[in-house]
């Protein structure tokens, strides 16, 4: 017998009667807030993760906004995804599309720009599927800096919302990366050190 | 009230005193306290250490002793949950026994309980003079989920100096054979314990469970502590 | 093979250990608890996650047979392991094939309890942990001594020497930043240049062929994403049916876990994905005696564990002794009831008493899992095997008494009586200060109360018949 089929076996000897129709009880699905509960929420959140949160009133500001913060940030090289809308490109310094880098060429970058498809207030969460204007999973791990451009209205309320807005996605194979501030690990004496792995500095740029 | 006592071996063999305070209580309340003879032990014992089959000889002589009793109160928390919470699990596969416990059990109850929750009574006339803190045995606040019941039986204790006691969620330790099997454990655990209770400066520590107290008290009277250990029943019976 | 009391000897004395177990436990408990109170509905999601395991359990054929066929749809393969071998021989057949002399590692339990490690070494294939506390531990040759903070006994001198001298940085500083900048540097390298990853898995979801990582450092992002081939070891009680339950357990688990609202980096991947991570992926399925606790009713909820560590980290006897006297990857309370079940009494028939059922580990399972019911469960499987095993077992016979006595209401009474005679030796001031026998480990520490002049059903006899 396959290894298969003799453990779908061993499992089928364990089903005596027919279960029970399953009854899982209800919790919440959606978080009772308007936008701007939402946003402020979501706003809290970041904070607490250490996370700087610029604004931008429309599509139009987003690339000034950005140049502006890659300067403060002495961000020298920046590698976007190829399908990044005009708009949101920064001037300086000249970005980089990834039209299949290598691994070498994202890793030598300081940061990264994209995009992302949902963010979740509870938790102060960012969603990534590589969709449009996201880029594939490497490039917002490799370089040190990511900066995150989060529309005001892609914001869930709490993770239900969020799960409900990726399973088409999913559905059709997307890669899924939830992000809640930059890494972190607590395996030194317990002492918590923000940024290990991936990019150690994570800027906001929340559009209205 | 006609009210059968069921003292638990422990009691009835190493503290009496918490059994002859208890009738006092129940008497002083005005309830009628019956005393079956033929009483003997849970099966906790038996139960926690791997002997199911020994323990539910326990259960059906448990069974038939108080068949016909209208109300059962137990002056130990872990007694009060072996019978709750084991027994129907020991006779699972014996549907008669089963069709049994269903009407005894919701008539079992511990002794604070009984006050506070079937009586309703927080005051029961006792005048205590001393600094008393309380240590919350696991079974009263997890497995029987007393709350506050306790504390506001000690509370309205006259002339008692109430003290609370740090990490009152913490085991001492005991858990019957574990005391022994693993007894190096069992004394880290323990000596935390102590700690807490000295920090409060405390004459008496109580509870509503004698293992745990007797835990305890063997670690402070080896100390020479200086501090006694009492059943909550006793206090409540003094005046 | 050492019982569980013979280690806690050992580790007891470890005062540096119990130091940082006692505040690694202390931390998480209060943040665990404050964010779990947070929610409105914690209860109904542990009740929600409790349902969700049970269900699932009952149609797990179902679920594997459809997690197969979706992954294998989005261009995974699925490989079914029985036993530990089976699976390590799975992995390390891929990893040959690929002519790796190398592999990276994101942190698996699973991985563990089959003992890849040494499998991989001996074939040749360097295994490395990416996980930093997994690092240190594997670069010490160590073992774990928590789920979550496998390196909590070390201290960040040891750590610092340890990196001065496998790095080849120079000289480092103590500070945790610096030691975790230099850790960041050397891995890099390994991820960038490996050219296959190992995971395990914290859930898959059968309906969408999704495999789910829920981590904090990055690492699992790195192994998940560059290398060209990643195969993922799952035990086959981790499949979810639906990729709506995730969201049950994407609250529980870091919550309960690090007591973070939710932790840094979660990923989530169906099959390969062109041009955008691993172009090979397999997934492997493993049994490994899961079928075999699924089969016993009593103990089956041990499997909806979703190795969240939170019993570990409010258990008072794991406090004390930490998680290498639990000589396994599972330790705790969890550890207790899922080691034996695994290997058998007679590897770890100890453990199941390593308890003193106080419950706080069923108080905050974000699964609800009765664990002290458990524990009395497996209580009796153990004494029953030790039982079989020898023909005179002392506990036995004094249990067997202790019922003999029970038994009897006059039995009792007399035993009474008698032991106040025989207590006259060893009693004074009321108190017994050494007992016999075993149960001398009682008053090696504390006295014993000497039996009363009266018992209680002597004087309640007295009183009802006065003379
Ligand atoms: S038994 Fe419960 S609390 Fe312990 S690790 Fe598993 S899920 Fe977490």
């Amino acid at each position: 017998m396959s290894a298969r089929d003799e453990m779908i076996a061993r499992i089928r000897a364990t089903q005596t009667a027919a279960p029970p129709p399953a009854h899982i009880p209800a919790y919440r699905t959606h978080m009772q807030a308007n936008r701007e509960t939402l946003v402020q929420h979501f706003i809290e959140r970041l904070a607490d993760y250490h996370v700087s949160v610029l604004r931008a009133r429309g599509d139009g500001e987003i690339g000034e906004v950005a140049s502006r913060q890659l300067a403060t940030r002495n961000i020298a090289s920046l590698v976007i995804p190829s399908d990044m809308p005009a708009s949101w490109r920064p001037t300086t310094p000249a970005p980089r599309e990834d039209t299949g880098l290598s691994l070498q060429d994202l890793d030598a970058a300081a940061g990264a720009m994209t995009g992302c498809l949902l963010a979740i207030a509870e938790t102060g969460t960012i969603v990534l599927d590589s969709g449009p204007g996201q880029g594939r999973r490497a490039l917002t791990l490799l370089p040190d800096y990511h900066l995150c451009v989060v529309r005001e209205s892609a914001i869930v309320g709490i993770m239900p919302e969020a799960i409900a807005a990726l399973h088409p996605h999913v559905l059709r194979g997307a890669p899924i990366t939830f992000f809640s501030g930059p890494s972190a690990t607590a395996d030194i004496e317990l002492d918590r050190v923000e940024g290990v792995h991936g990019p150690r500095t994570l800027d906001v740029l929340l559009v209205a | 009230m006609r009210v059968s006592l069921f003292i638990t071996c422990f009691n009835d063999t190493l503290f009496p005193q918490t059994g002859q305070a208890t009738v006092t209580v129940l008497e002083r309340l005005g309830h009628e306290v019956d005393f079956r003879p033929e009483q003997t032990c849970c099966g906790q014992m038996h139960s926690n250490s791997g002997y199911p089959r020994e323990a539910l000889t326990l259960v059906r002589r448990f069974v038939e002793t108080y068949r016909d009793a209208p109300m059962i109160v137990v002056p130990s928390t872990s007694c009060t949950s072996t019978i709750r919470a084991q027994y129907p699990r020991l006779a699972a596969g014996d549907s008669a026994l089963l069709a049994e416990l269903d009407t005894i059990i919701p008539r079992v109850h511990e002794f604070t309980e009984f006050l506070t929750r079937v009586l309703e009574v927080e005051d029961v006339g006792a005048y205590y003079p001393h600094r008393v803190t309380y240590h919350a045995s696991c079974n009263a606040l997890r497995a029987l989920k007393l709350g506050g019941a306790p504390r506001a039986l000690l509370g309205a204790v006259r002339g008692m100096e109430f003290v609370d006691l740090a990490d009152i969620e913490q085991c001492c330790g005991f858990g019957g054979t574990f005391a022994v099997k693993n007894a190096e454990v069992s004394t880290a655990m323990l000596t935390d314990k102590m700690r807490a209770v000295l920090a409060t400066g405390a004459e008496v520590v109580t509870a509503g469970d004698n293992s745990c107290l007797m835990h305890i008290a063997g670690g402070l009277s080896r100390l020479q502590a200086g501090v006694r250990a009492m059943h909550i029943a006793e206090i409540l019976a003094c005046v | 093979m050492k019982t569980f009391p013979e280690i806690a000897h050992t580790e007891l004395r470890d005062t540096q250990l119990r130091r940082n177990i006692r505040k690694a436990t202390t931390t998480i408990r209060a943040r665990t608890a404050r964010v779990t109170a947070e929610l409105p509905d914690w209860e109904q999601l542990r009740d929600a996650g409790q349902a969700i395991k049970q269900a699932t359990l009952r149609d797990l054929d179902k679920h594997l047979l459809q997690l197969e066929e979706r992954v294998t749809a989005a261009g995974g393969s699925v490989h079914w392991a029985r036993d530990a071998e089976e699976a390590r021989e799975i992995i390390i057949g891929i990893t040959r094939r690929h002519g790796a002399t190398r592999a990276i590692k994101i942190k698996s339990m699973t991985t563990d309890e089959i003992d890849l490690n040494p499998a991989m070494h001996a074939a040749g294939i360097e295994p490395i942990e990416t996980d930093l506390a997994d690092m240190i531990v594997q670069l010490m040759d160590d073992t774990p001594s928590h789920i979550l903070v496998p390196a909590i006994h070390r201290n960040r001198a040891e750590i610092q020497a340890l990196f001065e001298d496998k790095f080849g940085q120079g000289k480092l500083t103590d500070k945790p930043t610096d030691l975790t900048a230099a850790a960041r540097l050397y891995l890099r390298e390994k991820f960038l240049n490996t050219p296959v990853a190992i995971s395990g898995a914290n859930v898959a979801i059968a309906e969408t062929g999704s495999v789910c990582v829920v981590e904090s450092e990055g690492n699992g992002r790195m192994c998940l994403t560059l290398p060209r081939v990643l195969i993922s070891l799952m035990g086959i009680e981790k499949v979810l049916p639906r990729f709506e339950d995730l969201q049950v357990f994407l609250q529980l688990l870091p919550r309960s876990s690090t007591g973070e609202r939710m932790n840094p980096y979660t990923s989530l991947w169906s099959g390969v994905r062109e041009a955008d991570g691993p172009q090979e992926f397999h997934l492997v399925l493993l049994d490994n005696g899961r079928t075999k606790i699924m089969a016993d009713e009593a103990a089956r909820e041990t499997l909806h564990c979703i190795r969240c560590s939170r019993c570990l980290n409010v258990c008072p006897v794991y406090e004390r002794t930490g998680g290498h006297a639990y000589d396994s990857m599972y330790q705790g309370p969890i550890g207790a009831i899922l080691t034996p079940q695994l290997r058998g009494y007679e590897k770890a028939g100890s453990l199941p008493f390593a308890s003193t059922l106080c419950g706080a580990c069923y108080e905050v399972c974000p699964v609800k899992i009765n664990i002290p019911r458990i524990l009395i469960h497996l209580r009796a499987g153990a004494t029953d095997a030790r039982r079989a095993a020898h023909a005179i077992d002392p506990e036995t016979v004094a249990m067997k008494a202790a019922l003999w006595m029970f038994a009897s209401q006059s039995r009792l009474g007399a035993a009474q009586a008698l032991g106040r005679i025989a207590q006259r030796a060893i009693a004074h001031d009321g108190l017994i200060s050494r007992l016999p026998g075993p149960l001398s480990g009682w008053t090696d520490t504390r006295d014993f109360p000497a039996l009363p002049a009266q018992s209680f059903r002597a004087w309640w006899h007295n009183r009802a018949h006065p003379k």
